[in-house]
């Protein structure tokens, strides 16, 4: 037993051990996802409520089948705007919801370090959905899941993370969860999408795609919103994809066997050339939303599983 | 009534040293000459220093007198140390006509135990759009004129007010930052808020919005201070500037001496300063500042914020933290750790600023007002906000191990607080 926190808020405070622990028990999950009955009974009885302070559809339907599958009543609350706009602040909505009884809450925000403060505030196990800029540890998770499986290790690989580092809390799960696993970790933007000091963690800056790209074993695309893209931070989504978008050129600068990710939804054409996203030999993103599920399950049985033993233990 | 202190430390500033010796207070003033007294304290090696002139306390009232009132403010004051306070203008609504000067100014007579003085707004609203009536709230007393942390950002205005106030010889305090480059950040830039995924601004914006505001001084004349300078690149600027014969002051928070950017760890609101904390090299540069005089003035920049607006995600949550309570074991920290001597510490926390606005206080010279405070420097304790006199407890301090207790105050001669 590796993995022992009461929440899962991000990446940054899990060992190694912990999260290859998640991600064993992922693996079985996938393996139960591929049967035609995918349910077991292990949160039969307990209450999951997904609370979504900002839009999302894949990541709200991935944790509500990951609950369902795993026999909780889940719940889904769509927030933004509704009980905010009336005044009502986070603390006093996670208070209210307390009060129901859940025995899980997974939570986006649009704010870095919300998720951190409701978790201060409630007695269930919280999971972190996304929180600003700052972290989306299930993303990182699942991503981790699909290099495994695909490259039969997750160390020692040339890992290569594109696009708009600065506002992604995919590139910051990630960065430390490859990070801890002994990867090399190059980051591939330009400069005005590129956090301060961000050569400070360890990692790799390019400008210049083709380079970064050289012998890189996974190719890993972030989204990047279109408001960015006006002139703001780069000057058009043309020079955007003829610099920094993956094309089969630029990909060909990486291994041959280099797979390509992308945590989705994808804006073809601008971020990534949509043949490649395709392309059943180099793209995993199908993949990638497949594990996603599985692991979404192994975290929420393992949070269920740490909360009762701490009953456990408290009542002996 | 006459009131002999003997035994003392005493601080002076404009001296520049601490001596031994026995201070007499007689009808609201200093005796330095007439050792006779009706009554007399042992002070047993404690010290005795001018009292504590903080530039720049928001009291809350008009508004949000549930934050703070003047007579809370003023109990705060005077356990802290502090004999003097000057209010800033940023209530709701803002100081910005004669009608609202009045009220702060009947309020801090009536209900606050310490001195209390000013300043009122530059332009109407604080919206950087109209000049208010100077000449009529220089009548009316107020000491200075600040927007506070709201930048004047269109230069002609700021310019034309600047010039306007220089006829009445009005000290105008100003808040440099560039407002473009820091709108919508919460910290500074660098690893820590990379890490924790915060909007953040370039420490250079502060240079940027000094050097500016330079500029115009140079142009209009102006009396100015920056109220509060806390990074490198600034500090060499202002280095530079102060050479150049302009009439300018800066000061700095005691929160910006006391902390850096790692203590906002997980997101904690209490933390959360406007403007935000800085990299530790910008803490230590700033205390050196201090130290060599080119910052002159360090305030405890004493801004309430009830729960309500502090617990809430980091980029939601108010700014600022109430300070007067903490200002003297906050800047007792840096004498015993010696990076100030006692007589650096109080020419920036009574002296300097009592000088720069003109007030008869800051120093404890044969007939200069009493108002003067014994202190225990030495006394540790650990800090627990609900003991604290302000109102609401929003004190980046708490849990902190300190030292030093002010065990008396005396305003005008006669004691507001003792322990």
């Amino acid at each position: 037993m590796s993995f022992t926190q009461k929440h899962l808020l991000g990446i940054e405070g899990l060992a190694q051990s912990a999260i290859l622990e998640i991600l064993d028990k992922a693996e079985k999950y996938a393996e139960l996802n591929l049967k035609t009955n995918k349910r077991v009974d292990i949160l039969a009885g307990l209450t999951q409520i997904n609370m979504f302070f900002e839009n999302s559809t894949r990541t709200q339907a991935s944790f509500e089948l990951a609950g369902k599958r795993l026999g909780a009543d889940v719940m889904n609350m769509q927030l933004q705007g509704s009980s905010i706009k009336k005044g009502e602040t986070l603390v006093d909505t996670a208070l209210t919801l307390n009060a129901m009884r859940p025995d899980l809450l997974v939570v986006r925000h649009p704010h870095s370090g919300a998720v951190d403060l409701l978790s201060q505030k409630v007695n269930c196990s919280v999971v972190n959905a996304g929180d600003g800029q700052h972290e989306h540890p299930t993303q990182a998770l699942l991503d981790a899941l699909t290099i495994r499986r695909t490259k039969g290790r997750l160390h020692r690989l040339n890992i290569a993370i594109c696009g708009d580092i600065a506002h992604s809390r995919v590139a910051r799960s990630n960065m430390f969860l490859l990070g801890k696993m002994e990867n090399r970790i190059r980051l591939i933007g330009p400069p005005t999408l590129m956090p301060s000091q961000i050569s400070e963690f360890g990692v790799e800056v390019y400008h210049d795609m083709i380079e970064g790209l050289k012998d890189v074993d996974v190719v890993m695309m972030l989204r990047i919103q279109r408001e960015r893209m006006d002139g703001g931070f780069i000057p058009s989504e043309r020079e955007y994809f003829q610099r920094y978008g993956l094309d089969f050129k630029k990909l060909s600068h990486a291994k041959e066997d280099a797979i390509v990710m992308h945590p989705g939804p994808m804006n073809r054409g601008v971020e990534i050339d949509g043949d490649i996203a395709d392309d059943v030999t180099r793209s995993v993103i199908q993949e990638q939303v497949e594990m996603g599920v599985a692991v979404r399950m192994a975290i929420m049985e393992l949070l269920s599983r740490n909360q009762s033993y701490k009953h456990k233990t408290l009542l002996t | 009534m006459s009131l002999l202190l003997k035994n003392a430390l005493l601080v002076e500033p404009d001296l520049n040293k601490v001596a031994e010796g026995n201070i007499v207070i007689r009808n609201g003033l200093i005796d330095r000459k007439d050792f006779r007294a009706d009554n007399e304290i042992d002070c047993k090696g404690k010290f005795v220093a001018p009292g504590i002139v903080d530039l720049g306390v928001k009291v809350s009232e008009p508004g949000e007198s549930h934050k703070e009132s003047f007579e809370s403010a003023g109990r705060a004051a005077a356990a802290g140390g502090v004999t003097t306070i000057i209010t800033r203008p940023d209530t709701k609504a803002a100081i910005d006509t004669p009608e609202a000067y009045d009220f702060v100014k009947k309020k801090g007579n009536d209900d606050c135990i310490v001195n209390v003085f000013h300043i009122a707004a530059l332009t109407k609203e604080r919206k950087g759009r109209e000049i208010c009536e100077i000449g009529m709230l220089s009548d009316a007393g107020a000491i200075a004129f600040s927007d506070c942390d709201n930048v004047i950002e269109d230069n002609k205005i700021f310019s034309r007010a600047l010039k306007y106030a220089s006829t009445f010889n009005a000290l105008i305090i100003g808040h440099p930052q560039e407002k473009s480059l820091s709108h919508g950040a919460v910290s500074t830039s660098g690893k820590f808020a990379t890490l924790r995924g915060l909007p953040s601004a370039s420490p250079i914006a502060e240079r940027i919005g000094l050097e500016r505001d330079l500029a115009l001084v140079e142009m209009t004349n102006a009396r100015y201070h920056f109220d509060q300078i806390t990074t490198i690149s600034a500090i060499e600027v202002l280095k530079r500037a102060k050479k150049s014969g302009l009439d300018i002051s800066a000061g700095t928070s005691i929160h910006h001496l006391s902390f850096n950017e790692l203590d906002i760890a997980d997101y904690k609101t209490f933390f959360k300063l406007k403007p935000p904390l800085r990299s530790e090299n910008d803490r230590l540069a700033t205390i050196e500042a201090v130290r060599d005089g080119t910052i002159d003035i360090v305030s405890s920049m004493h801004t309430p914020q009830d729960e309500e607006s502090k617990r809430l995600p980091f980029e939601d949550a108010a700014s600022g933290a109430i300070g007067l309570e903490t200002i003297l074991p906050a800047m007792l920290r840096l004498y015993h750790s010696n990076h100030l001597k006692m007589d650096q510490i109080f020419n920036a926390i009574s002296l300097k600023p009592a000088k720069r606005l003109g007030l008869a206080c800051g120093s404890l010279k044969h007939k200069k007002i009493a108002d003067l405070i014994v202190f225990d420097a030495d006394k540790p304790f650990i800090l627990n906000r609900e003991l604290l006199h302000s109102k609401v407890k929003n004190t980046p301090f708490d849990g902190h191990k300190l030292q030093g207790q002010v065990l008396r105050t005396f305003v005008k001669g006669k004691e507001v607080f003792s322990l």
